[in-house]
């Protein structure tokens, strides 16, 4: 893409589309990634209600995994997390390993 | 038609705002601030105003508050002083590189420590580069004035930046002079109808404010923002004639009192001018050729238009009611110097600092300026380029 000279910008940096962070996708940030464990899942949607992004996937109602585009590895929905009998359904590892 | 009033420089700066009736005031109306806020929410309580008051729990969230408001699409202003304004400086950035036309009256005021809220230009000083427009006003009559202006000049499609009104404290605040009102409805039609640009609260154009700017695009905006400093003083002058037409009362980038055949000459913002005024034509009387230049845009400064009314003079001293520790000049001195640089013929320059945390400026440091002025002017010779005044040894 072709970069814009000051004279094309935006006053104030004001960006006038919306839902434009689609466009940025800030996985790359991740240091720590979290891993979904199927069998302990009750589908209570908790991570999909705190996750500070977009970035846990939803099908028919239903918790199917991350979005690793945008998830920054915060750890939010790991904490939430109930799982079942103490076990969790998501657990968050080091990234790389 | 004009009503004549005596009034404190609160007052008045209350009162324009009064008159200009915007749509959200965020503020945190308690000391470093002076009674402009306060005298303001008594017309909102009274319904004088239909503006959204909201009252917060420090200038940081006043001006967040102001920020916020201004996004959304509403004319907003506020009024701080000394260590308030400090506490404002993360989000003054952030209302200038968003072009938010809020407008802030600065009461200005000493910082601390040691605690001090006495006239001084430390605050505005200490603002000078945050993108700010900054209009300088020597006493009540121009800080009610210079509000009534903000408003056009903040809110033109061309500018869409926030402006800061300066007074003196105390001198200017807290004093009681004769000013002009203009009529309520004058001013109205003057300001005109708040016109938007990329509110927020449009919900059927959805805008985001404050995005990540990384390495790839912060400077073009930078680059920017500078251009839009360069088309203000136009925007100002041309407002400024529109002003007159109501008030008969002219104004420019900055004023200048018996300069033009002047072979001495001080610099000097605010009430100081005043007095230095009173001394120049004393040495005019005498025969000396005195006079004076006062900066009323300090951002952007006109550095062209400045040099070009100071380069004639054979000597200048620019008086400066901040310090810039460590630097080798004060603040004004150093802007005034800039302005001259590209001449060949040009004055020789000495500065002062004087009135720091409200020291009386009297007329004696007046003439204690333009006496070595008419000593340099002669011999050529300078004894200190550089001096407190006013100082006990
Ligand atoms: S780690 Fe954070 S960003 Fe990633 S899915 Fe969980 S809550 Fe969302
Ligand atoms: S919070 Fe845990 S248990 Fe609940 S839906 Fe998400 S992964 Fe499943």
């Amino acid at each position: 893409m072709k970069l814009k000279g000051w004279k094309k910008v935006n006053p104030g940096a004001v960006v006038t589309e919306g839902g434009s962070a689609l466009e940025f996708k800030t996985g790359s940030w991740r240091a720590f990634k979290p891993k979904f464990i199927e069998e302990n899942c009750i589908q209570c949607l908790f991570c999909w209600v705190f996750c500070p992004d977009m970035a846990v996937k939803v099908k028919d109602g239903k918790m199917v995994g991350f979005n690793y585009d945008y998830c920054k590895g915060c750890g939010i929905c790991a904490l939430e997390c109930p799982g079942k009998k103490g076990n969790k359904a998501i657990v968050m590892e080091e990234e790389g390993k | 038609m004009s009503k004549v009033v005596a009034v404190t420089g609160n007052e008045a700066v209350a009162n324009a705002l009064r008159q200009v009736n915007p749509d959200v005031s965020s503020a945190y109306p308690i000391t470093p601030a002076t009674d402009i806020m306060q005298r303001f929410t008594s017309f909102v309580s009274n319904g004088q105003v239909k503006t959204e008051m909201i009252l917060v729990e420090s200038e940081h969230s006043a001006m967040s508050g102001c920020v916020g408001a201004s996004a959304a699409g509403g004319r907003v202003m506020t009024a701080t002083s000394s260590q308030g304004l400090a506490l404002m400086w993360e989000e003054l950035f952030i209302a200038s590189g968003s072009r938010l036309p809020i407008v802030m009256a600065l009461v200005n005021r000493a910082l601390s420590a040691p605690l001090n809220i006495h006239g001084d230009h430390s605050d505005g000083m200490g603002a000078r580069d945050c993108g700010w427009i900054q209009l300088w006003s020597e006493n009540a009559q121009e800080a009610y004035d210079n509000t009534i202006q903000a408003f056009r000049i903040a809110e033109h499609m061309d500018i869409r930046l926030p402006v800061m009104v300066c007074l003196d404290g105390f001198i200017i605040s807290h004093s009681i002079e004769r000013i002009e009102y203009l009529e309520d409805e004058e001013v109205k039609n003057f300001v005109g109808e708040f016109q938007l640009l990329n509110p927020l609260l449009d919900i059927e154009h959805p805008v985001s404010y404050g995005p990540l700017i990384l390495p790839d695009y912060y400077m073009e905006y930078r680059r920017a923002h500078a251009e839009v400093m360069s088309k203000v003083p136009n925007v100002v002058v041309d407002i400024a004639k529109d002003f007159e037409k109501i008030s008969g009362r002219k104004y420019g980038l900055f004023e200048t009192y018996r300069l033009d055949d002047a072979e001495i000459g001080v610099v000097i913002l605010n009430s100081a001018a005043g007095t230095s005024k009173d001394v120049i034509d004393e040495f005019r009387d005498r025969g000396i050729k005195a006079g004076l230049l006062k900066p009323r845009v300090f951002r952007p400064f006109p550095y062209e238009e400045i040099g070009n009314s100071l380069k004639h003079l054979k000597a200048v001293c620019v008086l400066d009611r901040a310090d810039a520790f460590g630097a080798s000049y004060g603040p004004l001195f150093a802007d005034i110097a800039a302005s001259l640089y590209p001449y060949k013929e040009k004055p020789v320059l000495t500065n002062k600092i004087y009135g720091l945390g409200g020291r009386d400026y009297l007329p004696e440091h007046a003439e204690l300026a333009l006496n070595e002025l008419v000593e340099i002017a002669k011999t050529g010779k300078v004894k200190t380029f550089r001096e407190y005044i006013g100082v006990r040894e």
